[in-house]
């Protein structure tokens, strides 16, 4: 439902999305990842007709952007990052505005009351938007992105300054309306990615990184399948000699662990690296028994999606140095 | 059309629902009445017309007006709300002539609300009606050249200050067009022609033309070719503008 094609935008001399491609289809959640400025924003507003592209073009439900913009419009609900809204109206009036503008079929009264239901709204539809706290203010961009039920959403970072209750709602917003729409978010809480996302983008410096689902993505990292034992520190070495001499670990590191107080534990957590990314888990698993150590807890690691993100993105070079 | 309503009425309720509008409308017509009582001598000339109102409206007009079209679009481009209109499915050309229409209609209300004086002209006297009427025709038509021209400049940034400024400064230049002020000006640079070209830009003579009581066909072609000209510029601003 969303094509694009050589997408590319400069401002100036500076290139801040450079020959972005791919298309996405109905049921899909698509999440945009990327470090500040790397290009998602950008993306985004030439998707929705903000911005016109230097370069390329961008499709939605076959209405190209830039020729019939006021049909792509109609088939897409947005909410632009930091929500702005009209600080003079109530959020009553507000989406009625838009309701108006977007021709909504039926009862406009109706599906807006059905909307900010969803949202929780119903406690401040006629104070002033400018008085409502920030989430509140995020429920009400989103009812407005919602209220027309279009076939494609467009989310610029949805969750960003709610408290964890609040991000929870909007997930699971976002998730009850994915069957049938395609919604396209950005974010850079990489744990959203893996509640929410069935594909995930990495932008960096205006180039399209990586295009695979949030499982393919943490299988990237070199935590993929790794083993984490936690275990008593003075048996540190012993473990780490162990779990070197089985053959498909390529090497074992450990960390120190840290009480609830704050206070450095007993405890330490020692991890084995696979090979190529082979299943280790059974083999650690017997020689923990053979070699009778004193094991709290064993963890197969999914993969780190944030040291993934940081290898990508370059993050982890200027790290380094 | 029906969206250019919709995006009209927002805009004008936007007046009212803050103190903007109260304290425009009654600045308005506290300098209004001062002007025409004091300086024009409302009484003292002792004629049925209100001449001496609507000499004031061109100066009155100069520096209130930019103030109600400095916010048109500089407070959408800083607040942001500018990337959810355009993302709205609405044209520019909407967009623009709604905005405008808005405060066109809020600076008809200003104008209506200046009724007593006339009704204090026919109660003293027996004014020639008609010319009042043209005069507030050409009043009201001379209030959209203002407006469009501040709207335009607001296009062209952020800051509600420096749109209010830089409209004062263009309107200056258009009601004294017709002026040695301005014709002396660029007289050293540009042709003959050029200079009676901008002569024939000026607010007072097509204003003071029309409040003779004669609604003439080129004043009319002015002041809405002018608006036209300026609501184009304004859309080509924004498009220009908007993501800056």
């Amino acid at each position: 439902m969303i094509e694009i094609q050589n997408l590319t935008k400069r401002f100036g001399l500076f290139t801040a999305v450079d020959n972005i491609s791919f298309q996405v289809g109905k049921g899909t959640v698509l999440g945009f990842l990327g470090p500040n400025g790397a290009g998602k924003s950008t993306t985004m507003k030439m998707i929705t007709g903000f911005l016109t592209p230097t370069a390329g073009k961008a499709r939605v439900c076959g209405h190209d952007v830039q020729e019939e913009p006021i049909a792509a419009k109609e088939k897409m609900g947005y909410l632009p990052e930091g929500a702005p809204l009209y600080p003079d109206m109530t959020p009553r009036s507000f989406l009625t505005f838009v309701a108006d503008l977007r021709s909504v079929p039926g009862d406009r009264k109706a599906r807006i009351a059905e909307v900010v239901a969803k949202v929780n709204l119903e406690s401040v539809l006629d104070v002033h938007i400018e008085t409502l706290s920030k989430g509140y203010k995020r429920r009400v961009g989103l009812a407005q992105a919602m209220l027309h039920d279009p076939a494609v959403l467009i989310l610029d970072e949805p969750t960003d300054g709610l408290d964890p209750n609040q991000k929870h709602e909007v997930r699971t917003l976002i998730r009850s309306m994915a069957q049938d729409k395609v919604v396209v978010l950005s974010t850079h809480i990489l744990e959203e990615v893996e509640a929410l996302c069935t594909r995930t983008i990495i932008i960096s410096g205006g180039k399209l990184v990586v295009d695979c689902t949030p499982a393919e993505l943490a299988a990237k990292s070199r935590y993929h399948n790794a083993v984490s034992l936690t275990v008593p520190a003075d048996q540190r070495e012993r473990v780490e000699k162990g779990l070197g001499g089985l053959n498909r670990v390529a090497n074992v590191e450990w960390a120190a662990l840290t009480g609830s107080n704050g206070s450095p534990s007993a405890r330490v957590c020692v991890t084995a690296f696979p090979r190529s990314g082979a299943s280790i888990a059974a083999e650690v698993g017997a020689r923990a028994r053979d070699e009778r150590w004193e094991v709290d807890e064993m963890r197969v690691e999914p993969g780190r999606l944030d040291e993934v993100f940081r290898t990508l993105t370059g993050a982890a070079k200027v790290g380094a140095n | 059309m029906s969206k250019t309503i919709t995006l009209m009425r927002r805009e004008l309720t936007g007046y009212f629902a803050t103190p903007v509008a109260y304290v425009f409308l009654v600045i308005f017509l506290l300098l209004s009445g001062i002007l025409t009582c004091y300086m024009g001598n409302f009484y003292e000339n002792g004629q049925a017309d209100l001449q001496a109102m609507f000499t004031f409206h061109p100066w009155l007009y100069l520096f209130l007006i930019p103030a109600i079209s400095m916010r048109l679009w500089a407070e959408e481009r800083k607040s942001g709300t500018i990337e959810l209109l355009m993302t709205l499915p609405v044209s520019l050309g909407q967009a623009v002539a709604a905005k405008f229409l808005a405060a066109w209609v809020f600076s008809g209300i200003a104008l209506f609300l200046t009724f007593p004086f006339w009704i204090t002209v026919n109660f003293l006297g027996d004014p020639d009606n008609g010319v009042i009427v043209a005069s507030y025709v050409g009043s009201f038509l001379m209030a959209g050249g203002y407006l469009a021209i501040g709207s335009c400049v607001s296009a062209a940034t952020k800051n509600q200050v420096i749109a209010f400024v830089i409209a004062v400064a263009i309107s200056f230049l258009f009601v004294l067009a017709g002026y040695p002020a301005v014709l002396n000006f660029f007289k050293p640079w540009v042709g003959q022609s050029v200079v009676e070209g901008i002569g024939s830009l000026s607010f007072l003579t097509h204003f003071y033309s029309i409040t003779t009581g004669v609604i003439d066909l080129r004043d009319l072609v002015f002041f809405a070719s002018l608006i036209g000209c300026f609501l184009f510029a304004n859309a080509t601003l924004v498009e220009l503008k908007k993501a800056d």
